[in-house]
């Protein structure tokens, strides 16, 4: 297990480093932009060449890995944040993202759950058709039609929750106020409809399958109730692929979602790397698109792993 | 089992041999043979959901293609800035009550008075200001549409009253100065002779009474915002909105008392200097265009019909999906094809590369093609580049499970043996038995390429040209900051993208069960 562990975790790096390497190909190749102020542009042209950023490309690389390796330096910020180091910048940006994705997850997972569970027992039955269709529905509609519905009705009609996320001044100077909290809910709404319908389909299709299996038939021949052995038997076969799905969206929070920080306009890893875009901030956009990278490889080896740890009989990496 | 023994009493006679004493074993069969595609159709034409969905896709589609051609007055290009942001509006379906262009708002008393005023003023042809209220309500180019009972509310000393009401936002455009040649005159007179229709109105005083000189609206005499009456003291008595109301009008007259319906502007004599007049943009429009407006969608937020920005719209994704979908499926049969067919070292060194290319996160990769090429070929095209890049990882898996499925089984072996060459076992022998998985993962990647790509035009990282194409994301993009003034601009669009995602899944999901011989018979 170790062994395996230790193999798909240097796998992984060896990965990320490939498509490090093309997408800083790709960057750096980009021409950069001078502010229109001389004394400015000449001032940045001098700190661009002290950086290495005018020597060959190759020669480039290897002071960004050296810079990395040695200093922990992913390049510096020239626009967005001026001359601050590009993961300060996106550290800043972590807590906003990480925040409304995880209020959306502790939000849809029991709900989730606990209607696929339901929609599982009813098999067949209205109240299985009616969270069926509801759920295709629920998959299939893009999240940002949620985000203008939610903002639409409980902006708008109610007025219950504010437009936007309140910035860091208005909502009490830190991210853990009830004020901000509550300009969260929008956001967490728009993510969390998806997330359900999401959750619910899967878990509807687990259990009505360990529902139908034969330890099952054995557990109620053996004198169980049928809650006895829904509960004790299935449900916790069912959660072997379910755990790892939720498992990796706890990392897919440190991602988030683009279109929902830029709609509820949260200022979060998402709107970094959209602003990176519009800006030219090419150190902080290649920051950025490596660390949506690592996030992604990460869920996946974690999702692998956490196969072999939840259920025993999965024995990982034996041939 | 009571029914059963009842039909047991069939008289004997009745039973008779079907093929008695004939040998059909060498016969061709009557029936034509169920195969697998034929099997498919018949059980994906009892999923009824898959079969709604294909129904509304063919729909949408039938919208997407047709709506240019009924529409023969204009094109996709055609625009009408004046006209941006407004309601659906239909003059046939107008009376009915639907698609009348009309906007639901509350109205202080000098905010509608302002707006029937536009009705009064078109109704008053002849510049006479004897039009009343009732006149003016019942004109066809009457904005208000519906004025409810008045609200009143205490503000201090006075009292507030405020109407809510639903008004035509085409309509209510009302008056307009415009600067035009003296020929151009001639043929908006010579139109009015031939149409019956009004599009010059007399021209307004700029003196004290006039709210605003450049809003051609203010055609009554009004202070602060009110509306007067001079009285024959020479002294300004308001008007109120009361049933018999006739405002009076603030006209430019000439010597004789007639109103005066233009203004030479710039100099010049009566041939080359350009005329100041006042139109009512309404008929104006139609003089123009030769046609009334009539947007069943309304229009877009420059002043493009929506409903064939919308068509254009679903075209591009659909398209791009489409050629998206079909692009994977190649690729991804043949690198799975390969993968899956030979094994060993090949396969390890392509898995390594599909790996490294599915570890790219696909927005990254959109944005660096956009950056690097839209300049160069263009938008779509990059963007179709970003999509091909990664997308037939997915196929090119499920390709390769079913090629180490099916590669080593008895009848490929006996293939083999008869001198079949690699390429004939590939395509012939193995390759039928993953097409239909491979279907179904084209049919369900077409929604997943409309949603990237509208998010990706809604985060403007793909940047569309505004004047010839549009995408369903560009629409959403457009009315994102605008859009809760006029719902209509982000209904349209996102319940189109929306109806194609769900369609597209259920008819996916449909496929796939039709598709998978082992359901077959679990329906029933």
């Amino acid at each position: 297990m170790t062994k395996y562990i230790i193999k798909r975790v240097l796998l992984m790096f060896f990965t990320l480093f490939v498509i490090t390497t093309i997408c800083f190909m790709l960057i750096r190749v980009l021409p950069r932009e001078l502010p229109t102020d001389k004394v400015q542009a000449a001032a940045i042209q001098e700190r661009f060449n002290a950086l290495g950023y005018n020597e060959p490309l190759l020669t480039q690389y290897a002071i960004y890995l050296k810079n990395i390796f040695t200093a922990g330096d992913f390049g510096t910020s020239w626009y967005i944040a001026f001359r601050q180091p590009a993961l300060n910048v996106l550290v800043d940006k972590l807590l906003p993202t990480v925040l409304v994705n995880l209020y959306s997850l502790l939000f849809s997972i029991p709900i989730g759950i606990a209607l696929g569970i339901y929609a599982a027992i009813k098999k067949n039955k209205w109240q299985d058709s009616v969270i069926s269709t509801l759920v295709i529905l629920f998959v299939s509609i893009p999240s940002y039609v949620y985000a203008f519905l939610v903002q639409y009705f409980l902006y708008f009609k109610l007025g219950w929750l504010p437009l936007q996320v309140y910035s860091l001044a208005d909502g009490g100077g830190s991210w853990l106020t009830w004020k901000m909290f509550h300009s969260m809910i929008a956001p967490v709404l728009a993510l969390s409809f998806g997330e359900i319908a999401g959750l619910c389909r899967f878990t509807r299709a687990e259990l009505t399958e360990t529902l139908t299996s034969d330890y099952m038939l054995l557990a109620r021949t053996k004198g169980l109730s049928k809650a006895q052995a829904t509960t004790r038997h299935a449900l916790k076969n069912a959660m072997v692929p379910i755990l790892p799905m939720i498992i990796s969206s706890f990392i897919g929070i440190l991602g988030g979602s683009m279109i929902i920080e830029e709609i509820f306009s949260v200022p979060g890893v998402g709107q970094l790397y959209i602003r990176s875009i519009n800006l030219l901030d090419y150190d902080v956009f290649m920051m950025d698109s490596v660390f949506y990278t690592f996030v992604g490889l990460l869920a996946g080896i974690v999702v692998d792993i956490s196969y072999g740890f939840i259920d025993p009989r999965i024995r990982m990496g034996e041939k | 089992m009571a029914e059963n023994m009842q039909n047991i009493q069939i008289p004997k006679e009745m039973f008779e041999f079907v093929n008695h004493g004939e040998r059909i074993a060498d016969k061709k069969f009557e029936d034509k043979p169920i195969g697998y595609f034929k099997d498919a159709w018949i059980r994906f034409r009892k999923n009824k959901a898959s079969v709604v969905a294909a129904i509304v896709i063919i729909i949408i589609v039938l919208f997407a293609f047709l709506m240019p051609a009924f529409n023969t007055k204009y094109d996709s290009r055609f625009m009408d800035a004046f006209y941006a942001k407004k309601a659906p509006r239909h003059t046939a379906l107008r009376q009915f009550g639907i698609m009348d262009g009309g906007v639901e708002r509350t109205f202080a008393e000098k905010g509608l008075i302002k707006a029937i005023a536009i009705g009064i003023g078109a109704e008053d042809v002849d510049g006479t200001g004897t039009i009343t209220l009732e006149q003016g309500m019942a004109s066809e180019y009457q904005p208000m549409l519906h004025i409810g009972e008045g609200v009143e509310k205490k503000r201090g000393k006075n009292i507030d009253v405020t109407y809510p009401g639903r008004i035509d936002a085409y309509l209510e455009e009302g008056f307009l100065y415009l600067s035009i040649e003296q020929s151009e005159y001639q043929k908006i007179v010579d139109w009015e002779e031939q149409n019956g229709k009004k599009v010059l109105y007399p021209l307004v005083e700029d003196n004290e009474y006039n709210m605003d000189a450049a809003d051609a609206n203010n055609w009554y005499k009004a202070k602060k915002n009110q509306p007067v009456y001079i009285n024959e003291n020479g002294k300004a008595k308001e008007i109120n909105y009361a049933p018999g109301m006739v405002l009076e009008d603030n006209y430019k007259r000439n010597e004789d008392g007639t109103p005066k319906y233009f203004e030479m502007t710039g100099g010049g004599t009566m041939e080359t200097a350009q005329f100041k007049v006042r139109v009512l943009y309404y008929t104006y429009y139609q003089y123009k265009n030769g046609f009334e407006p009539n947007y069943i969608l309304g229009t877009d937020s420059q002043g493009y019909d929506m409903a064939l920005r919308l068509a254009g719209g679903i075209k591009l994704s659909l398209l791009v999906a489409v050629f998206v979908s079909i692009i994977n499926f190649l690729i991804g049969a043949l690198y799975g094809a390969v993968e899956g067919f030979y094994g060993g070292t090949t396969d390890i060194v392509m898995q390594r590369i599909s790996e490294i290319l599915s570890g790219m996160p696909f927005i990254v990769v959109a944005t660096l093609f956009q950056i690097h090429l839209s300049n160069r070929i263009g938008p779509i095209p990059s963007l179709l580049f970003a999509f091909v890049l990664t997308g037939w990882i997915g196929t090119s898996g499920r390709v390769r499970t079913q090629f180490y499925r099916f590669k080593n089984q008895e009848y490929v072996m006996a293939a083999r043996t008869l001198g079949a060459r690699d390429r004939r076992l590939i395509w012939k022998h193995i390759f039928p038995n993953s097409l239909g998985t491979i279907i179904t993962s084209s049919a369900l990647v077409i929604p997943g390429v409309i949603f990237q790509e509208s998010m990706l035009s809604y985060l403007g990282i793909v940047k569309l040209g505004s004047a010839g194409s549009t995408s369903l994301g560009t629409l959403l993009s457009d009315a994102s900051s605008i859009w809760t003034n006029y719902p209509h601009l982000m209904i349209c669009p996102a319940l189109i993208i929306s109806l194609l995602m769900i369609s597209f899944n259920l008819f996916g999901n449909g496929l796939r069960d039709a598709f998978n011989p082992s359901l077959r018979g679990v329906e029933e």
